[in-house]
């Protein structure tokens, strides 16, 4: 891209809200330029007399600074730093020392280096939230904050004033604009509820007034740790008042994107705010009386200035022709720019006459110029308003669509209602404020000014809106003298064009939805900010002459009353109006929103909680490496000096089967019940009996899902007559609660019953193996742990040798004697180190979840979640002894339906690779040994191969001197001794089918 | 009912003082970095061992039970907490040595839901077991239920004049004091974790996570107070 230094203006000696004692050194694409503290990036560069920015997307054409705020199409810079940001409008970006910035073609690419800038979010709830601080949004929260209400004003710009910042000359509340800003200002910075924010930019609008806003506060970066770079706002609102300002629409006209083709009234604001002139020699071409504004004022800053003004001669001595006349400016009146002169920067313009029709009406003529401004109307910012569903109508006099009906416990005012002028805007901002302080329970001290007046009624203030908007000759696309369209540009940044709406009609798209889609024009940054209405507008006269009919009805924005017209002979209108086009849908975010600002402070450690046990910093101390389930951290293995995972589970596995070992159990979902009707309420949740369970005994259950697919399991203590302790899985304890209290509560309300999660508030350690009970024994001396007196899956509540009272049960979820020790969470540390202690002189051995995994898959125990996946009954499970045939149960009632009891169901058995030594990965399809015909595992196969079941887990056994897996295969019990393939990334074992349980099938081995 | 007794007969004694001593609060390895977090603007620790009953009654005689042993109106609607003396010149203290007392809290968790807290044993000399027994003899056999949950959850305190700063980092409600009175406590998320908030004072915050999230909690807070320190 050449840089193109043109010779526009530059920085006016005086005016602009500029600190000129402040001057800021900044640089783009390595040129070394100055600001003003004050200033945008983009008005520093006007002031440099730098038009020209980067290339366009695709067309790769010379841009320049279009407009002066977030609308901006084409000044899209690259901020380098540490961490590279891209796509920031240079005319939103505040100048600061040291900005080193690249000018971008209209695409940037993420900078794949870490962005260690934080970024936080904030909650805040207020009474009335004002969005915009121009001359609505001022005299709305002023008014609103009278009365004591909780008032937040958000300004995305970094000074307060909106459109007066712009109009610094003029005269508001009988003070000078600027002083009624900072008078404002001050007030609402005294008033103890009241929160200005600025450089806070609300993007997302949302149901029940909750809006979402980004706050850049790069300003206060420089502070120490824990302030964050930028800061999302949840904003809870009572009353919203949206003072968001409109925008000016540029003209539809060939090589309209050339650079020096700039908004008029962004000329205005870059003269004015800033003290920037972007042009001496200017043309200024207008559809309205708003861009005479920016006439007047470049002709003070010393430019020239032709006005070509599409509308006829209006003779009014009161019109703005009329004034600009008066002021020594030539209007050309009935004319319109018609092309220009220049690629790299305007050099001058091509004006033509146009008809009634819009149609050319004479030859160009050429005026040279270095400035084009332009203004084809207002089009207020109605984002906010329409992402909350807010009704819209076109408004012919106006020339845009303006909102209609309201939304709930919100008010549009201002610009953004298409009310332009600065004194209808204060008195219709005053009435909201005191509206919505009103509403809020807080309203406004009566000495307030400006909206005790009595409310004119709806079409009273329509009339006056139109007084002050005067007369809009809208012009959706000037025809150019060769009759091509192709330069007319509609959406700048996606260098769509009206040649490319006209395609898109010519292939049959009416909806401006469609047309939207199929040429993208306002699907990128743009979002219809200023190409919106005009892409409406083209299609109101590429339509003409269509049935309006074929346009689909009931598009956002649509005014139903007017889609169909019917001409006195009964056809169709000939031309469609924009409100019977539509507009397309508004949604956030407004302006674009990084997604580090939306993960705020939950990235790394506190991305989520990682959920401990009591016992955790033992688990540390001891070199456990951690898995995570569900939330919480267990402990995987314990590996020892020189161990890998494999050794460490092995000696795990063989401490526990031959010796004595320790878990921490204590992640095990627990639910504490009680009610007369708890044994008959477990009784119809479980699928096995409950009913007569004794006081001092658990019993394993399995719950199953209405459709007879096992849920969860998990063994149940019976406390007393009316209270149980029921266990859950890990990962099922809050979901299990939920079931529970669904059926307690909508179901059978009529059965005492009351549940209550107690999850933490035991810890439990599981000891196991064959010389557990002399560990037991041990740190619980008062128990009798003989055979006899302490049987299988009983309880007993006991004190343990520390004092500390304890509940010890015989449960085992390996096949060994094993004993679980459930004490309040607090004790649970001094327990754990109380049995490692105990166990010390047995050699005890701490083991993680995969040796509990290797124990309890060598006894076929299934695990909830790995051996089912929502699709498996207990009797796929091998399991029909858990199922009672007598009682009622949740799914009993599935378990008669045919699919459950005819053959090809898939159903657990073990599966032996023939190589020992070959661990099958979870998940690997098993196939027929004859059903790969000549596949080789190359590519893909040439037909389907049918699967007859997967490998649901798979371990290295040390008791069994091999590796093993668990299977879910299609009639599994049927197979057991055939051979099938095991098929994983492209190869293929022999494994040998077999019963699930593998080892100790007697049982033997419970008991001790 | 008779054989309830049978598995372990009620404890009410007051728990052995070195037997206390076993006990490790859920925040406890993360007083260091709490203190470190802590500064003139804002402060954060943990209130370990709180005794805390769950307490589910629905028939209003079973609540008026409950309520009169605890010394307590019992609350009606969400935020509200109550507040009595539980032992010692209060009523309902049944199994208490009589020789001690605490006050207490009822905070309103649902319409048949209650928790109520109690200063820790070790301070009070009013034991869980006697609380529970007292409580567990007003509700009798009316549906409902008395569960120890004591370890279930812990007590972060966070105060200062930037609490509430602090706090609207991650706590969606309106903690301003026109609704969040102090005296108020409700069931609410930080971030992802379900916790009761309860304001006991101008600025300052309880904050009752599950034990095991003590630490995400904290992880939090610590990291939204580095701003203030």
């Amino acid at each position: 891209m050449t840089q193109h230094q043109n010779h526009h203006g530059g920085r006016l000696e005086r005016g602009g809200r500029l600190d000129r004692d402040q001057p800021i050194g900044f640089t783009i694409d390595g040129t070394a330029l100055t600001g003003y503290a004050g200033d945008t990036l983009a008005s520093a560069l006007v002031a440099n007399g730098r038009l020209r920015v980067g290339d366009s997307i695709y067309l790769r054409r010379p841009r320049g600074v279009l407009s002066a705020g977030v609308e901006e199409p084409n000044a899209f810079v690259r901020v380098n730093g540490e961490h590279n940001e891209s796509m920031l409008p240079a005319t939103t970006l505040e100048l600061r020392d040291g900005l080193d910035v690249t000018l971008l073609d209209g695409i940037g690419v993420l900078d794949d280096r870490p962005d260690r800038n934080e970024y936080d979010k904030m909650h805040v709830h207020a009474d009335v939230a004002v969005i915009g601080s121009g001359p609505a949004g001022l005299a709305a929260a002023k008014e609103a904050a009278s009365g004591g209400a909780r008032v937040v004003l958000f300004e995305q710009d970094f000074e307060l004033g909106g459109s007066l910042l712009s109009d610094p000359t003029i005269t508001v509340a009988d003070q000078g604009a600027l002083d009624y800003v900072a008078s404002v200002r001050a007030e609402l910075e005294a008033a103890p509820e009241v929160t200005v924010l600025t450089r806070t930019c609300v993007f997302g609008s949302y149901d029940n007034n909750f809006l979402v806003a980004l706050e850049k506060r790069d300003d206060v970066a420089s502070a120490e740790g824990g302030v964050s770079r930028q800061r999302l706002w949840h904003v809870t609102a009572g009353q919203v008042v949206l003072a968001v300002g409109a925008f000016e629409r540029p003209i539809v006209f060939s090589d309209n994107d050339v650079p020096g083709v700039m908004l008029a009234s962004a000329v205005k604001t870059y003269v004015e705010r800033w003290a920037a002139l972007p042009g001496r020699d200017v043309v200024l071409f207008t559809t309205n009386d708003s861009a005479y504004e920016t006439a007047r004022c470049l002709t003070k800053a010393g430019a020239t200035v032709t006005v070509i003004d599409a509308r006829p001669e209006v003779k009014a001595a009161t019109s703005a022709q009329e004034g600009a006349r008066r002021a020594g400016l030539t209007v050309r009146t009935a004319s319109a720019v018609v092309g220009i002169e220049g690629s790299e920067g305007v050099t001058g313009a091509f004006v033509a006459s146009i008809d009634d029709a819009g149609q050319l009406a004479g030859d160009a003529e050429l005026i040279a110029c270095d400035l084009v401004a332009v203004s084809g109307g207002w089009t207020p910012n109605v984002s906010l308003h329409s992402q909350r569903q807010g009704q819209l109508a076109w408004d012919d006099v106006l020339s845009g669509f303006v909102p209609s009906a309201g939304v709930k416990n919100q008010f549009v005012v201002g610009a953004g209602n298409g009310t332009y002028d600065t004194d209808d805007c204060l008195i219709e901002g005053a009435r909201a404020g005191r509206g919505a302080a009103a509403a809020a329970g807080f309203p406004a001290s009566s000495s307030a000014d400006g909206g005790d007046a009595v409310a004119e009624s709806a079409e009273v203030w329509r009339a006056r809106q139109h007084r002050a908007a005067g007369t809009v000759r809208p012009l959706w696309a000037v025809p150019a003298p060769d009759g091509s369209l192709d330069t007319h540009f509609v959406d700048p940044h996606r260098d769509n064009t009206a040649a490319d709406v006209l395609r898109a009609t010519g292939a049959g798209m009416r909806s401006v939805e469609h047309v939207k889609r199929y040429t993208s024009i306002s699907t990128g940054i743009d979002q219809g900010k200023i190409g919106g209405v005009n892409t409406i507008g083209l299609l109101t006269q590429l339509l003409s002459g269509n049935d309006t009919k074929a346009i689909p009805s009931g598009q956002p924005g649509q005014d139903a009353a007017d889609a169909v017209e019917l001409t006195a002979s009964g056809q169709p209108a000939r031309r469609p109006t924009p409100g019977t086009i539509g507009t397309t849908t508004f949604r956030a975010p407004f302006t674009p929103v990084a997604f580090t600002a939306l993960a705020g402070r939950g990235r790394g450690a506190l991305f989520d909680a990682a959920r401990t046990s009591p016992a955790h910093s033992w688990h540390v101390e001891h070199g456990a490496r951690f898995e995570d389930v569900g939330q919480w951290k267990r402990p995987w293995f314990y590996p020892q000096e020189g161990e890998d995972m494999d050794a460490a589970v092995a000696r795990e596995c063989r401490a526990a089967r031959e010796g004595v070992a320790f878990m921490d159990a204590t992640t095990l979902g627990k639910i504490e019940i009680r009610g007369a009707d708890a044994p008959e309420f477990l009784n119809r949740m479980y699928t096995n009996p409950f009913l007569k369970l004794p006081v001092g005994k658990g019993r394993y259950g399995v719950m199953c899902t209405v459709s007879g697919m096992v849920f969860d399991d998990g063994v149940t203590l019976r406390l007393a007559d009316d209270r149980f302790f029921m266990t859950t899985t890990t990962g099922g304890a809050a979901k299990v609660l939920d079931w529970l209290e669904e059926w307690s509560q909508t179901e059978w309300p009529e059965l005492d019953v009351t549940l209550s999660s107690v999850t933490e508030q035991w810890s439990t350690v599981a000891v196991v193996g064959p010389r557990s009970r002399e560990v037991i024994a041990k740190l619980a001396p008062d128990l009798d742990v003989s055979k006899e007196g302490f049987g299988f899956m009983e309880f007993r509540e006991t004190t343990l040798a520390s004092g500390i009272d304890a509940r010890v049960c015989r449960i085992t979820f390996s096949g060994e004697l094993a004993y679980e020790i459930n004490v309040p969470r607090w004790y649970g540390l001094k327990v754990w180190e109380d049995v490692a202690a105990a166990g010390e002189e047995f050699d005890i051995t701490p083991y993680g979840t995969e040796t509990m995994h290797v124990l309890r898959a060598e006894k076929a125990f299934p695990i909830v979640g790995q051996e089912t996946d929502g699709t498996v009954t207990p009797h796929d499970l091998g399991m029909d002894w858990v199922v009672s045939k007598t009682k009622e149960f949740i799914g009993k009632r599935s378990f008669s339906r045919a699919a459950f009891t005819e053959p090809g169901r898939k159903q657990l058995v073990s599966v032996l690779p023939l190589d020992h030594t070959l661990r099958l990965p979870e998940g690997a399809q098993l196939v027929e040994p004859d059903a790969l015909g000549d596949y080789t595992g190359e590519g893909l196969p040439t037909a389907p191969i049918a699967m007859v079941g997967f490998v649901t887990s798979s371990y290295h056994s040390q008791a069994l001197g091999r590796s093993f897996a668990l299977a879910l295969v299609k009639d599994g019990p049927t197979r057991v001794g055939q051979t099938l393939l095991a098929s994983f990334g492209g190869k293929f074992a022999e494994v040998e089918v077999r019963e699930p349980v593998l080892y100790d099938k007697e049982g033997a081995r419970r008991d001790g | 009912m008779a054989e309830q007794m049978t598995v372990k007969p009620a404890a009410t004694g007051t728990t052995d003082a070195a037997v206390l001593g076993y006990r490790r609060s859920p925040a406890h390895h993360l007083a260091e970095l709490m203190a470190a977090a802590s500064g003139e603007q804002v402060r954060l620790r943990e209130v370990p061992f709180l005794t805390q009953i769950t307490i589910r009654a629905t028939a209003p005689e079973a609540v008026e039970a409950v309520g009169n042993a605890l010394g307590v109106t019992m609350p009606s609607a969400v935020g509200e907490v109550a507040q009595g003396e539980f032992g010692e010149g209060g009523s309902g203290s049944s199994g208490s040595s009589g020789s001690s007392g605490s006050s207490v809290s009822v905070v309103w968790l649902s319409p048949d839901e209650w928790l109520a807290v109690l200063g820790d044993e070790a301070d009070t000399g009013v034991s869980i077991a006697a609380v529970v027994e007292s409580l567990s003899v007003a509700l009798g056999e009316r549906r409902g239920q008395v569960v120890d949950v004591s370890s279930n959850r812990t007590t972060l305190e966070l105060s200062g004049s930037k609490a509430r700063a602090v706090l609207d980092k991650t706590i969606e409600l309106d903690l301003h004091p026109r609704e969040f009175p102090v005296g108020r406590a409700v069931s609410t998320q930080m971030e992802s974790v379900a916790v009761i908030l309860w304001r006991s004072a101008d600025d300052t915050w309880l904050l009752m996570p599950r034990a095991s999230f003590a630490e995400h909690v904290v992880g939090w807070l610590a990291d939204g107070m580095r701003e203030f320190s």
